[in-house]
């Protein structure tokens, strides 16, 4: 009997529950679709805010021995030349059933709220809320997701600006009570929960002396990341009822298992594009449904929260 | 993850270009491949793979980051992250190679693997005047002195300058053209500036010829993930290149089946 992969998130209906993570590959309408073709549940776009942002300057990403590190500085064209992308990337993605998760950013509550009526415009499925980003502090101060209040005063914002659109609130995993935040941005409305994002962390070159990222401090992505975000959304699922796009160091389908086992009901992947390609994410969503024969689950649902 | 490399020897090309030879080999390295070389508190910028064993690579001087590298001396060191991304790939036993500028950087690596393998290489170098022409001896010293025998290696340099210093006066796709009537090659290798290519992805098509072009772009993360790398669409366009396709690890070059 073949596994069933389809995924219902909010009123989504998704062939699979792998979703492309923000930041990975999300910056183009040709990107998205390229992504979605190679066999995408959905797809989420680069995070965008109030104004154009060229970025940090190279070194921007690096590999190491168990990841990647990034501070890329959220580069982004801000939310009006945006807009018009996601508009094309919707209608090129309509024919393949493969719904849009935009993905902004702000410095201030207000910005939040304006970005997001703006990105709303162009009607993507579902907006995401980026309230995480690690690499940007000196600009931002502290990320908004470190408290319950900032994390609730944005979530309002968003959530009155974007009309019928559902939000998923995007989470840091640097938190001392992640449950905790994820129950604040719920109460406050939001529609869903994406956990998680990079960890803030650092590479030092022994021989050089000096931090490799030009920005000195990025965010760890990819297999060390996969226990702390397994851990994240395991609190999260027992703190609150809303769907969860767990991400996070998945790397394979075993992995995609595990974090549906810890209460996500999607799955998010961005690392594993620099090992595996741009076929990573179907590839990974290929993976799952041969687990899941193997171990006789016929749909997610049979899976998901099992390790609660 | 960045490796240290010693400069072990530089050698002066032109007025603005020198090759960095380092002290130990990049393994798994191909023609047409680049690395990303940083210098800690300068920055982090691609370079084509200009010899492998051991690694060289051919710097220009035009900036900040070039020019940095042009400060280094003997016993100094670069920081290297690759090979990356996808390079050449022989196909035939008859190459043409057309470099531009600073475009010829990769091109001698790959006459040399062409030639080791017993194939012909006919070289076609672009550039605005004599003292921007590169690596045409190197190409000359690599030549076999018997050029008539179509069964040993040989190779035959045509040089085209704006102004005609050296060489033919003209564009490099006149050279090309002689190189094409004279001896029609199995496929075209070209890297330089983008007006030079899609003039050439032109002219192989008249011909029918398969081609494999280097094309250049701003990258960043190098490791195909951040999309900084895509080229807009007129140039997509103009050379036939697939939506979304990525400089810094589906290319840089283009062109190459399987
Ligand atoms: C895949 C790839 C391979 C590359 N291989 C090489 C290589 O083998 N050798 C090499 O020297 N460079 C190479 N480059 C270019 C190199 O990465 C840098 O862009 C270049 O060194 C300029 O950096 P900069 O900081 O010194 O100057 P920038 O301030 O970045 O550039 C200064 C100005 O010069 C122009 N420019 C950039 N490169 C050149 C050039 N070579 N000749 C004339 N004008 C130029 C820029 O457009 C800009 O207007 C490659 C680029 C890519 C994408
Ligand atoms: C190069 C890069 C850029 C990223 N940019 C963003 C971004 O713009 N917005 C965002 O919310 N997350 C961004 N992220 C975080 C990812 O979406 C994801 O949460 C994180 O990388 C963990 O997943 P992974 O281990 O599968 O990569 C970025 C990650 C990487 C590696």
């Amino acid at each position: 009997m073949k596994p069933d992969l389809t995924c219902e998130f909010l009123s989504l209906r998704l062939r699979n529950p792998m979703v492309l993570a923000s930041g990975i590959l999300g910056t183009s309408a040709d990107l998205l679709e390229r992504v979605a073709r190679a066999g995408a549940g959905a797809v989420t776009a680069k995070s965008c805010g109030p104004t154009p942002r060229a970025g940090h300057p190279n070194p921007v990403a690096v590999d190491w021995e168990h990841g990647l590190i990034n501070a890329i500085g959220l580069t982004n064209p801000g939310a009006e030349e945006e807009a018009r992308m996601l508009a094309e990337a919707r209608a090129r993605l309509a024919p393949l059933g493969v719904p849009l998760i935009a993905s902004i950013f702000a410095g201030t509550v207000k910005e939040f709220g304006d970005v997001a009526r703006i990105i709303a415009a162009a009607r993507p499925h579902c907006i995401e809320v980026n309230i995480s980003c690690p690499n940007v502090a000196d600009e931002f101060g502290t990320p908004f997701a470190a408290s319950c209040e900032s994390a609730a005063a944005v979530t309002e914002a968003v959530k009155r600006n974007v009309g019928d659109i559902p939000i998923s609130v995007k989470l840091a995993p640097n938190v001392p009570s992640i449950g905790r935040i994820a129950a604040a941005a719920v109460e406050a409305g939001a529609d869903a929960i994406t956990a998680v994002n990079t960890m803030p962390g650092m590479l030092i070159d022994a021989e050089a002396g000096r931090p490799v990222l030009s920005n000195r401090m990025g965010g760890v992505s990819g297999p060390a990341l996969k226990p702390i975000a397994l851990r994240c959304v395991y609190e999260i699922a027992r703190a609150v009822r809303v769907p969860i796009i767990g991400t996070g160091g998945i790397t394979t389908g075993r992995d995609a298992a595990e974090m549906l086992m810890a209460g996500a009901t999607a799955v998010g992947v961005g690392s594993a594009v620099w090992t595996r390609g741009v076929k990573a994410v179907g590839d990974i969503a290929a993976e799952l449904a041969a687990f899941m024969a193997q171990e006789g689950y016929r749909t997610l649902a049979a899976m998901r929260g099992l390790a609660l | 993850m960045h490796q240290t490399f010693t400069v072990t020897d530089i050698r002066t090309e032109n007025y603005r270009t020198k090759t960095f030879i380092f002290d130990k080999p990049l393994p798994g390295a191909q023609p047409g491949q680049y690395v990303m070389a940083w210098l800690p508190d300068v920055g982090e910028k691609p370079f084509s793979i200009a010899g492998a064993d051991p690694l060289a690579l051919m710097v220009v001087a035009v900036g900040p980051f070039s020019g940095a590298l042009h400060r280094l001396n003997v016993g100094d060191r670069v920081w290297v992250r690759g090979p990356l991304g996808r390079g050449f790939a022989l196909r035939g036993r008859h190459h043409l190679l057309v470099g531009g500028g600073y475009g010829v950087a990769p091109l001698l690596f790959l006459a040399r693997t062409g030639l080791a393998a017993g194939h012909s290489v006919d070289v076609c170098i672009g550039a605005r005047t004599a003292e921007d022409v590169l690596l045409a001896g190197a190409f000359e010293k690599e030549a076999v002195s018997d050029q008539r025998s179509a069964l040993s290696p040989f190779i035959v340099v045509r040089v085209t300058t704006d102004d005609g210093s050296m060489g033919e006066k003209g564009l490099v796709t006149q050279a090309v053209e002689a190189a094409i009537a004279a001896h029609r090659p199995d496929c075209v290798y070209a890297c330089g500036p983008v007006p030079m290519l899609t003039a050439l992805a032109r002219l192989c098509q008249e011909h029918g010829l398969p081609h494999q072009f280097s094309w250049e772009a701003h990258l960043r993360c190098g490791l195909g993930i951040c999309g900084s790398c895509e080229l807009d669409a007129q140039t997509r366009q103009a050379a036939n290149l697939p939506a979304g396709w990525l400089v810094c690890k589906d290319g840089p070059v283009h062109g190459v089946e399987g």
